[in-house]
């Protein structure tokens, strides 16, 4: 290998719709790479000895080997690299925070300019796409195992996905009418295009994957009857019900949880009303609460929807926004405002009980908190009022209670979360794993699909170990 | 895929709908719901069951037809498919031996409150059933319902069908008629909801009504359905849809009924034509 390589720092910049057109359209933001821009950027990767790149993957790709064969032009051998540690690389590829994750131990991050892993990652999904045969790869012999997936989303599809590999019949569960979880209903389609999810869901399919849409495990039939019919189960049920700040005026109309409105618009496909039959009220003035990567989605997407002015409104400052940088910078460019160190107050509705104004206060940063943050702490006499029409609130939510509520043995923790063994993520009933949101609270893709990964593990050695 | 079996105007904008979903059956208790999803496009819409048969896998819904994704289900013949049936959803309501039960239908809630009837005529109350509607012919299921009621009191606002009246009108014939009620439920619009509430207040006893909120997926994330009860926030999707209506904040309610009250009559009258 090249140890004399030459560093080169100049990070191949991935071409984007630009800010003006693309705020007022659903097509996605970022365009891919070309084949050039692809191998030259893989050309950069200094394919190290020890890759600590791959530490900070929850997924452990081999991210040197998938680059490599990028630079050679190999690019059925990259996506067959990334396939066997990563059942999603097009998603994966989009939404992952590789600044935090793999990119962030890239010896070049020192230089300051790392491997752009994630846009390569995408590229390889999306050159697999052009083939006209998509290579599966092999199954190991049926194991005659039967295996029940709960929520398709990262978490679920990541379990179904290995296992299936492994030779087990796998069974994923959906309660909406479409799979994918909060690839589907939550990340707007100009992050993450619907297409590509259902590509993803449709690859699983061919490798074996029954999925059976519009049931909800807990209500159409209880967990512990489900555990009758299979030998193991894994819950991955995800998030739930919307947090809300508690403050007079949030039932008013035009206040919506993040769930509700990127759902309208994203699952329920509300963009395209009235072809699509969802409304979606086009609102002028939002203000999103929050400062995570769902708040700029929902900013965004307010944008998209003919709003003239979309507003973050944050407690804390930008030094503490937990968005991706990307995301935060996408959101700068398309005109989004930010309202930092701003607490809402009070929500005030009109005489009808549509939002009109929102009073809020002003916040200096404090001492840090339990987070290690700076807690914000009100200034006295800084109230102010914002006049908008809408009002988005982004601040998380709690894990979904269906399959707690209904499954009597289960350990459930005072947050909601299912109570896991760390190893294993075995729950307190026998023979069921969970993962993901439901286990962690609110938490990333990648984390979910960390999570499945060890779940999937765990489930495949118990397989392995007991002949039923 | 669930399949039609049957689909048919019963009055004048009510339809009922029998659907094969023999999972959602399984499982249904009275009060629980299903949503609906007609196919690509549509919307969501929560409706409460009205019948089911367990041993034929068969649920029956009685819907209004009154904006564009109800107007699908309206034409839908026997034979056709629906996307999407699933449930049963929300806490079923509570059934024990309460005494005098007074259960209200009005609208789609004559076919909603059938179970309810069944239940607690099984449990051994007394039930009383009103029926309520504007005319003579939105009134429906009255031979149905006698089979479970010990009473069944038709009321009408224009008298051309049993008594003359409203809600109230049942509360002064129940007077007339020495009888006491030990509980109330109502099913149907908010409007009937809320008479209920407010017209059998005086007798300090429950009042359980089933709200028909908007909702989107019926499982707890969307938090569209929300309303207040006792001062706290609920979501009627997984804490209802049963509530006390004493304790409703019935002014919210009915105002959050309204939020795309535009966008649906907008889409009635798009014809899709491209004109102006």
């Amino acid at each position: 290998m090249a140890t004399k390589k030459k560093l080169n720092l100049n990070r191949v910049d991935m071409p984007k719709q630009a800010d003006f057109i693309r705020k007022r359209n659903f097509k996605e933001v970022a365009l891919g790479y070309s084949v050039e821009d692809a191998v030259e950027e893989a050309s950069r990767c200094l394919d190290c000895k020890k890759p600590i790149c791959v530490d900070g993957c929850p997924v452990e790709i081999d991210i040197p080997g998938f680059i490599r064969a990028i630079a050679n032009r190999d690019f059925s051998l990259a996506i067959k690299t990334l396939k066997e540690r990563n059942c999603l690389p097009a998603v994966c590829g989009r939404v992952c925070p590789q600044e935090e994750q793999c990119e962030i131990k890239c010896i070049l991050q020192k230089k300051g300019a790392p491997v752009a892993i994630g846009r390569l990652e995408r590229f390889a999904a999306e050159w697999e796409t052009k083939q006209d045969n998509v290579e599966l790869p092999g199954i190991m012999k049926k194991t005659g195992k039967r295996v029940a997936v709960i929520g398709s989303g990262p978490a679920g599809i990541t379990v179904a996905g290995d296992l299936i590999l492994l030779g087990h019949d796998v069974t994923m569960y959906e309660a909406l009418h479409e799979p994918g979880g909060v690839l589907t209903y939550g990340i707007p389609e100009f992050r993450l295009p619907s297409k590509v999810v259902t590509r993803e869901i449709e690859y699983l399919q061919k490798l074996g994957v029954r999925l059976i849409c519009n049931f909800v495990v807990g209500k159409t039939r209880s967990l512990q009857k489900i555990l009758d019919e299979y030998d193991v189960v894994f819950v991955g049920t995800g998030a739930g019900l919307p947090w809300f700040m508690n403050i007079p005026g949030e039932n008013l109309n035009g206040v919506y949880s993040a769930n509700e409105y990127l759902t309208r618009v994203n699952l329920m496909r509300g963009f395209e009303y009235p072809k699509t039959y969802t409304p979606v009220v086009r609102h002028k003035k939002v203000a999103v609460v929050g400062g995570g990567n769902v708040a700029m989605d929902c900013a965004r997407t307010a944008l998209r929807l003919g709003a003239e002015e979309s507003v973050v409104v944050y407690r804390r400052s930008e030094a503490e926004l937990p968005a991706r940088e990307e995301e935060y910078e996408n959101a700068v460019e398309e005109s989004v405002e930010f309202n930092f160190l701003t607490l809402p107050e009070k929500l005030i509705g009109d005489e009808n009980g549509w939002l009109k104004e929102i009073e809020c206060s002003r916040m200096e940063l404090g001492e840090p908190d339990a987070s290690g943050r700076r807690r914000p702490v009100r200034i006295d006499g800084s109230e102010f009022r914002m006049k908008m029409d809408a009002c988005i609130i982004a601040i998380g939510n709690s894990p979904n209670p269906i399959i707690p509520q209904t499954t009597p043995d289960l350990d459930v923790s005072k947050w909601g979360t299912i109570e896991v063994d760390e190893d294993s993520l075995k729950t307190s009933i026998d023979r069921v794993w969970a993962g993901g949101d439901i286990v962690s609270g609110a938490a990333t893709v990648i984390l979910a699909m960390g999570a499945g990964r060890k779940a999937a593990r765990s489930m495949h050695k118990y397989l392995s170990d007991t002949s039923l | 895929m669930f399949k039609v079996i049957e689909r048919k105007s019963i009055v004048p904008n009510l339809h009922l709908l029998v659907v094969h979903a023999p999972d959602v059956v399984e499982t249904i208790q009275p009060g629980q719901f299903v949503i609906i999803h007609a196919g690509e496009g549509s919307e969501r819409i929560p409706l409460t069951a009205a019948d089911w048969d367990r041993e034929e896998g068969t649920l029956s819904i009685v819907f209004m037809e009154v904006g564009t994704s109800t107007g699908k289900l309206a034409m839908l013949q026997p034979g056709d498919e629906i996307q999407t049936v699933v449930g049963p959803l929300g806490v079923p309501i509570e059934i024990e031996k309460f005494g005098v039960v007074v259960c209200i239908g009005g609208c789609f809630g004559m076919g909603s409150i059938y179970p309810v009837v069944r239940a607690l005529k099984e449990k051994g109350n007394e039930v009383i059933t009103m029926l309520e509607g504007r005319s003579k012919n939105l009134l429906y299921w009255e031979e149905k319902l006698s089979k479970y009621s010990d009473k069944v009191i038709m009321l009408t606002r224009d008298g051309s069908y049993g008594y003359k009246g409203h809600v109230k009108k049942g509360v002064e014939i129940l007077r007339e008629q020495g009888i006491k009620p030990d509980r109330v439920i109502a099913n149907g619009c908010t409007t009937l909801s809320y008479l209920a509430t407010r017209d059998y207040a005086h007798y300090d006893i429950p009042v359980i009504v089933t709200l028909n909120t908007i909702m989107i997926d019926g499982t707890g994330m969307c938090g569209v359905c929300r309303c207040t009860v006792d001062g706290k926030m609920k979501f009627a999707c997984v804490d209802g849809p049963s509530f006390d209506g004493r304790l409703v904040d019935w002014d919210e309610l009915a105002a959050r009924r309204k939020q795309y009250i535009s966008e649906e009559a907008f889409l009635v009258h798009h014809s899709g034509c491209g004109g102006f």
